[in-house]
Parts: C-alpha cells; structure tokens; sequence
C-alpha cells in the first residue's frame, strides 16, 4: 500500500514529536497530578507512597497560619513583601535605566554590561558577595558608612532589615533583564510619534506620560507578571544569607519555597510541603490572571 | 547572524536589530541632558559591578588584610586559590556543571527546535491537543515538582552514582518555552523550501535537519546560551537531587563550601570568584548575542 502524502506527513509528525509527547506526559503532567495526590497523603518519598490523609495537611498548614508565628504565616507574609517591596522597585529603576541608556550612543555597551553582569551570575556567589558586603564591622558598606559618619547598620543580622537587605539583592540581580526588555521596547518606539508631538509643543513629561509609558504598557505586564513570579519562588538567595538557611533571623526572611525545602527535604514532612506546594501554583495562577487582567486593560488607549 | 535573522519572525526581529540607538531627544540635541545621562548611568554602573570587584580584591588579598581596612589588596596573592582548589571538590564540580549544561543545552536545541518545526510546518490530526498540552506546562512551577520528580528519581535509581547526572538534568531537556520560540521562529521558512526538497525526494528529517533549522540558527543559538546559563546556574532540584559531593554542581557545592568556611571571608570569596568568574568571561565574550537575544525572545535565562 502507498501512502498518501498527507498521511506520510502524520506519520513524520508524529515520529519527530514522540520523545517530547513522553517528555511532557511523564516529565510534567504526571508529576503535576501525583503533586495534588501528594498533598493529600501522609507521603514516604523513600517508599512513594503513603496513606491518604484527606484534606489533613491542609488542615494541618491553615492551623499553624492561624499562629502568630509559626514558620508558614511568616512564609506567605514574607513572600508576600518581597513581592511588593521587589517588583515595583525593580521595574521602575529599569525602566529609569533604560530611558537614561536610550539618550546615550558612546559606552552604551559597556553600561549594558555593567547593569547585565549580575543577571548571569549564580545566586549563591552573588548571595556569598552580599553577605560579606552587609557584614557588620568589616563589610564593605558599613566601612563606607563609618568613614562619612553614619551610624553602621546590621542589615541581615536584624529582623527588621534582614527582608529589604535580601530584597536590594534580588533587585540588583534582575534588573539588567528588565532593562534590557524595556529598552527594547523604548527603541521600537517610532521617532515619529516624539517629533510630531513636539511640533503640538509638548515638553518631555508630557512625552514621557502620553507617548513612551502608554506604548510600554505590553512590556510592564509582561516584566510585572515574571518579576512577580520570580519573587514568588525566592529561594536561593534567601537561603544563603540567613543564618544557617533557615530563613532568619527570627523567621523574618523565610519564603514559601524555603519552607517547602525545609518541611520536604529536611523534616521529610513530604505531605505538608506538597500541600505547600499546591498553595504556591494557585497563588501564582491567582495573580497572573489578575495582572494579565488588569495591567493590560490600558493598552487601547 | 544578521543574514539568517532575517528570515525570522520579522516584528519580533526588529526588536533586537535596533540596539544602536539612534532617536531620540539626547541625539538631537547633545549637551546637558546627555551629560547627566552619563553621570547617572555611571553612578549606577559603578554600584552594579562594585561586588564583583569587591569579590575578586577580597580573593586576593592574604586574610590579615581583610580585618585592617584597605581597598586594594596591599600584597596580592594566589595562595588562596590554592588553598581553596586543594581543599574542596572544586574541579568536580565544575566537571558536573558542564556535564550537566551540556547535556540539557544539547537535548534542548535538538529536541526544541524540532518539535517548534513541527507544530508549524506539518498537520496532523490532535495537533491543537499537543500544542494547548504543551503550553499548559508553563503554568506549573517546578517547585511543584520537585517532590514528584525526587519520588521518581528514587524510584528508578537517579539519585545514586553516575546516573544523579541524568537525574539533574532531566526535568530539563526539553522546554516548554523554548518549543514556542522556535515554532515562532519556523514561520519565516518558507514553504515552497521545503516542498522543493520534497520534490528532489528528501525525507523529512533531512529537511528539517539541513534546510529549515539552518534558516533558524540565530533563535537557536540564543535558546542554547540562555539553557547553558540557567542550567549552569541552576540550584533548588540539583540541591535536592545529589546526594554525595562529587555529584554537586557549581552552585551546590559552593553553598556547602560557605558551612565548612564561615568566617574565612578570602576563601568564600575565592570560593565565588572561581563559581561566578567563567560564566562572567563566557557573558563577556558573547554579550553582543546575550544581550540581543534578550531582547529578541524575551526569555529568562
């Protein structure tokens, strides 16, 4: 029998597809349903499987949040704030960075480099770096702090300042890819659009507000929605600047997917971190859909 | 590059093609606002690259220099490069990252590019079933995973000697992410291409092998550097994956390093430099693609 060749076509096809059809099925979906199952299981890792617990481990994560200060409630608040304290700084810095970069023809590349480096550097040196800047008596920082006369500051040996100082650091490393995003952006903005309403006599606020940051609109959801997705899933960083990895002092930089490495891989609490687990993807789910649904509201303009 | 990129997806290539700025209000007008431009970005610049070279002065400086404040290291010293490569696994660990790199940055561009291939260019019946299966995949964050996948390595005996490499490797290689770009990237072949080999009697691999993923190369080169960087860097899964130090990678190893040296500030950094160095030579030496790759696909490294 001779085939068609359509009917050869389906068979390449699906030839050419089979190693990554195998891929997703074992590598990611099943993976996805057996995390659900997970969740509701007293799971072994070592023996993979264990006895279903019902809605128990849920249970079990809503009563230690319904504690001041069990290590969940400051997981979720934590990560909640690096969010808030991270996203908008990050974005706001690059896209200040990238119109500075955008007037510039001389050293533009050196500058890309400069702001790019610390995006394609591991977290861990990059934590080890911070953590030796932030020292208290010999870092570089308080040094510098000294000699101008300000008072020395403990950053992540404190409590309070422990969040914000990993937050500054998490900035640092992402904003070379936001500026190099926006930039793209800015360039891809007609001239035509600036001269013409220069000619209406607009000075460059009014260029800024009406021209450069409504057509940027597509590429602050799309900075906003990774930005707010990487600062969700916090975990390198945090994890070699505090003490011990544990997510201190005082549990005052802990982050979701410390807690879930901590519960799973340390306690083998495995059913609980997997709960954890499937508490994280909704909240990342939860909050994509409202960026994507609110953020991208003003690009008919 | 430019000639091939060409062929590409035409709106998102102009992105990348426009890094010379050459509009603006700076351009048109050169004088104060460009000079302030400068002062900023160099402001900026100096802050952003200051760890590295803090990282790399504190590396070589002897420890004593370290409590007496100088910038610059008053006697430089190798010794504790030395010291470091004799005492820690540091030449196995940079065997495993680039085993590990390697094998996922391989695997992604092969498999990647074909699958892209032929969700564009071939139909077949469930072909909108694949794709929606495939891009579902996006939303599910690997942390959600990695229980599963820890449960299953187990299973199948990936977490013990020589396999942990194919046990840290395998949730990447093949990309959900990276199957998307190149399927976008597959529209600027042309069809009557491909269906004039058919006519010389081509089979389909060899026309996607020698005369569709040529036209692409430039999307390709951009997805292998992005997978080599984030595999290389790579730290939450092969932290849990390899259970014995001469299967840690890079940034493992470096983070147990830290335990084992807490307050010897020289090592750590030297520690980090010899981590974070190689990847800032290999940034350097490519930004140019680094950099426009970016800003082409949009990925994260």
């Amino acid at each position: 029998m001779r085939l068609t060749l359509p009917q050869r076509q389906i068979i390449w096809a699906y030839l050419f597809l089979s190693v990554a059809l195998v891929f997703f099925v074992v590598i990611r979906w099943y993976p996805t349903i057996l995390a659900f199952n997970v969740s509701f299981r007293d799971w072994n890792v070592f023996e993979g499987s264990g006895p279903w617990v019902g809605i128990e481990n849920y249970q079990e994560i809503w009563q230690d949040a319904g504690k001041p200060r069990s290590s969940v409630t400051a997981a979720f608040s934590n990560t909640v704030r690096y969010v808030l304290f991270g996203v908008p700084t990050q974005l706001v810095l690059a896209l200040a960075i990238a119109l500075l970069l955008a007037q510039i023809r001389r050293f533009a590349a050196v500058f890309r480099v400069a702001y790019f480096a610390p995006y394609v550097t591991s977290a861990v040196a990059v934590a080890f770096v911070w953590n030796w800047l932030y020292q208290p008596e010999t870092g570089l920082i308080n040094q510098a702090l000294d000699l101008v006369g300000l008072p020395t500051q403990p950053f992540t040996k404190s409590p309070a300042q422990a969040l914000p100082s990993i937050t500054a650091v998490a900035v640092w490393q992402n904003l070379g890819f936001a500026v190099i995003i926006f930039l793209a952006g800015i360039q891809q903005i007609p001239g035509l659009y600036y001269e013409a309403a220069r000619i209406d006599g607009a000075n460059s606020w009014q260029l800024f507000w009406r021209i450069t940051l409504p057509l940027l609109n597509p590429i602050i959801v799309y900075l906003t929605v990774l930005g707010t997705i990487s600062y969700l899933r916090l975990f390198a960083l945090v994890q070699n600047m505090s003490p011990q990895g544990t997510g201190g002092p005082l549990k005052s930089t802990t982050t979701v997917v410390l807690e879930v490495y901590r519960e799973g891989f340390s306690s083998y609490k495995m059913g609980y971190a997997g709960a954890l687990t499937v508490l994280l993807f909704f909240l990342i789910l939860l909050i994509t859909i409202i960026q994507l649904r609110f953020l991208s509201r003003r690009v008919e303009y | 590059m430019a000639t091939s990129a060409e062929i590409g997806n035409e709106s998102t290539i102009q992105i990348g093609e426009h890094f010379v700025p050459a509009r603006g209000k700076g351009s048109r007008r050169p004088g104060w606002p460009v000079l302030i431009a400068y002062i900023l970005l160099a402001i900026g610049g100096v802050g952003m690259i200051t760890p590295f070279f803090w990282m790399i002065l504190t590396s070589v400086k002897p420890p004593p220099e370290l409590v007496n404040f100088s910038f610059f290291p008053e006697n430089p010293t190798l010794q504790n490069y030395l010291n470091v490569l004799n005492t820690s696994s540091f030449e196995r660990w940079y065997l495993n990252s680039i085993i590990v790199a390697v094998i996922t940055t391989v695997s992604v561009v092969f498999f990647d590019s074909l699958v892209g291939y032929t969700l564009n260019k071939f139909s077949f019946p469930g072909k909108n079933i694949i794709f929606i299966g495939m891009l579902g995949t996006l939303m599910i964050p690997t942390e959600m995973l990695i229980i599963p996948w820890f449960t299953m390595s187990v299973d199948w005996n990936w977490h013990i000697g020589y396999a942990q490499y194919w046990g840290i490797a395998f949730p990447g290689v093949i990309t959900a992410a990276g199957i998307f770009l190149m399927r976008q990237f597959y529209d600027g072949v042309p069809n009557e291409l491909l269906d004039a080999a058919r006519m010389d009697g081509m089979n389909e691999f060899g026309i996607w092998l020698r005369i569709a993923a040529p036209l692409v190369k430039p999307a390709m080169a951009a997805l292998a550097i992005f997978n080599f960087i984030g595999n290389w860097n790579a730290y939450l899964w092969p932290l849990i994956l390899a259970n014995s130090r001469e299967f840690y990678t890079l940034p493992v190893g470096l983070s147990f390093f830290r335990g084992e040296s807490t307050t010897h500030w020289e090592k750590i950094m030297t520690a980090a430099s010899l981590a974070s160095i190689p990847l800032l030579i290999i940034f350097l030496v490519f930004q140019r693609q680094i950099i426009r790759g970016i800003a082409l696909t949009g990925l994260k490294g």
